[in-house]
């Protein structure tokens, strides 16, 4: 299977088993040796905590729609998160994202969309300041997401790529998060979707960084993959200190780089 | 079948718009209806493909004429497109010279392939080439699942593109078919029958079930405005009744996509996340259609990204 052969720059090569073919049948046994094979491509021999405190994931039990699935991210005690990951254990590349934040993040909440292909656990991992790797999962019912044809000819999909977006929600105020939602154009093409007018799968090219900062102060850097949906929206919150405008880099896997500033809504006193 | 009925509505990842429980009529019941002069439709269920219907939810039939006859859908899986055929055979020897593919879904064109045999001349939207290029294979292989590769049937791509318009004469009976613009899908092809007046808009039209949205919101709206300047009173929806006066049933798909178009717009203006627009958008639409809860959230998705770009 020629998708299998793509290489995701959070690809997982420790799984050599065909984890995708895997899904609504298994057993919660093999579903914890899932994850475990994954844990450890990714975390090594780092101890993991179970949490429901302090991250905790808000997806439908359902997707409606497994090509853009919503994620809410929720880590109540913001203050000791340093970053966050997100898998998706039964999508072909499971390491869907990872969050760096930086000074200038507020990182109580990021939501973004994702495919999923399969009946699948997904796993937030939350990295607190004193080295802790705190853990929590749920389980999410959608199929096919990741290999489903987009409503649009890979042209269309790809119009405007590199366009982005920011909204900001609400007044700025001092000490106040400010929430902002990231909207970038870019097919994020998975690699499995198929474009038979060259008889061939339209080959992966998807966003492998975001980076959002304000002035010489990070707000989060994003690690990503095939897993996050077409048109990537992510939603996140930051310090609202500075006057300097918020600057987004992304860069995908072929070599795509767009930069866009942003002007936040300045705090007023 | 170890599949439960969730898992398969899952298989379609929600691209194949015509799933879930069966409410309609059980395959046996299905019958041929003469709803106009030489003009045999059978009603689709308005449920999801199972193993048990073939997939036999679309309105399906065939036109006569004096010289050959035109199939109007081909259904939804070779075994109900040979159904078609079957029904077909029964009331006419005249040859079947058109298969029209109205657009990509599978539940309209599956059945093609039970007419390779008659060597028709298969029609679609200049579009659905490309747009079975990209899906044939995806929806190929979840029908497959649920009906076996042999009942799935192939995908057959049209051997006649409609770019604007174009016409068909059966012998004393002409079709005239227009391509649309983005609308339930972007390969949306629609048929008047000149001889009877009665229009056939297809996907386009949904009475009864929940319209699917899987093109373009906008531009179904205005792709509604074109079929009422089309000058006909009937119409042959592709799901629900088989004829139903084309005015009123447009006046309600309009107010489902109007719902559905303010709603998230008011969504997006006021910063409300996707995931609880889909909660909230167009609920009191909900006693309104068939399948709602199956599809609107959905629909609500497809609304949001595409009108959040606006």
């Amino acid at each position: 299977m020629k998708h299998l052969a793509v290489a995701f720059g959070l690809s997982l090569s420790v799984l050599t088993s065909p984890a995708w073919a895997l899904g609504a049948g298994d057993d919660d046994s093999e579903r914890l040796a899932r994850w475990k094979e994954i844990q450890t491509s990714i975390f090594g021999e780092r101890k993991l905590e179970a949490t429901e405190a302090m991250v905790k994931i808000d997806a439908p039990n359902r997707a409606m729609d497994a090509s853009l699935v919503p994620i809410t991210l929720t880590m109540p005690e913001k203050d000791k998160i340093t970053g966050l990951h997100l898998v998706i254990d039964d999508n072909p590349s499971p390491y869907a994202a990872k969050f760096t934040f930086g000074p200038a993040a507020d990182p109580g909440e990021i939501k973004l969309r994702v495919r999923v292909n399969n009946y699948t656990n997904i796993h937030a991992i939350a990295e607190t300041k004193d080295g802790k790797l705190l853990e929590t999962v749920k389980f999410v019912k959608a199929s096919g997401g990741c290999s489903a044809p987009m409503g649009m000819t890979d042209e269309e999909a790809m119009k405007g790529m590199g366009e982005m977006r920011m909204k900001f929600a609400g007044d700025a105020a001092p000490g106040k998060p400010m929430e902002a939602t990231l909207m970038i154009r870019h097919p994020n093409f998975s690699g499995m979707q198929m474009n038979q007018v060259t008889r061939d799968y339209t080959p992966a090219r998807y966003i492998t960084k975001v980076e959002v900062s304000r002035g010489s102060s990070n707000v989060f850097t994003l690690d990503g993959d095939i897993s996050i949906s077409s048109n990537p929206v992510i939603g996140f919150s930051f310090v609202p200190e500075g006057k300097e405008p918020i600057r987004v880099v992304a860069i995908d896997n072929q070599n795509g780089r767009w930069e866009h500033s942003f002007t936040a809504p300045a705090v007023s006193n | 079948m170890r599949m439960s009925r969730t898992r398969r509505e899952a298989l379609f990842g929600g691209l194949c718009l015509c799933c879930l429980p069966t409410l309609g009529r059980a395959a046996d019941a299905f019958a041929m209806e003469e709803i106009g002069p030489g003009i045999f439709m059978r009603r689709g269920i308005d449920g999801e493909a199972t193993a048990e219907n073939a997939d036999a939810i679309a309105n399906i039939g065939f036109i006569v004429g004096d010289e050959a006859v035109l199939v109007t859908e081909s259904g939804g899986s070779h075994a109900d497109g040979a159904w078609l055929r079957a029904e077909i055979v029964k009331r006419t020897a005249k040859p079947i010279r058109h298969v029209v593919l109205t657009h990509v879904h599978p539940d309209h064109c599956f059945g093609a392939s039970a007419f390779a045999q008659d060597y028709p001349t298969f029609i679609g939207h200049h579009g659905l080439s490309a747009a079975l290029d990209s899906r044939g294979e995806f929806y190929r292989g979840r029908l497959a699942e649920v009906l076996g590769a042999e009942r799935a049937g192939t995908v057959v791509k049209p051997t006649m593109n409609v770019a604007d318009t174009a016409e068909i004469d059966l012998g004393g009976r002409t079709l005239r078919l227009t391509a649309h613009g983005t609308a339930h899908t972007n390969c949306d092809l629609s048929m008047l029958d000149t001889r009877s007046g009665i229009l056939f808009p297809a996907d386009l039209l949904f009475v009864a079930r929940i319209p699917s949205l899987d093109g373009s919101l906008v531009g179904w709206l205005k792709e509604v405005e074109r079929l009422k300047g089309m000058g006909a009173a009937k119409a042959v929806p592709g799901h629900g009744p088989t004829l139903v006066d084309l005015a009123p049933a447009l006046a309600d798909l309009t107010r489902y996509l109007s719902v559905l178009r303010d709603g998230t717009r008011e969504a997006i203006s006021t910063d409300m996340p996707i995931e609880k627009a889909v909660q909230t958008v167009g609920r009191d639409e909900g006693d309104k259609w068939l399948l709602f809860d199956s599809y609107h959230g959905r629909n609500v998705t497809q609304a949001y990204k595409e009108l959040e770009w606006e």
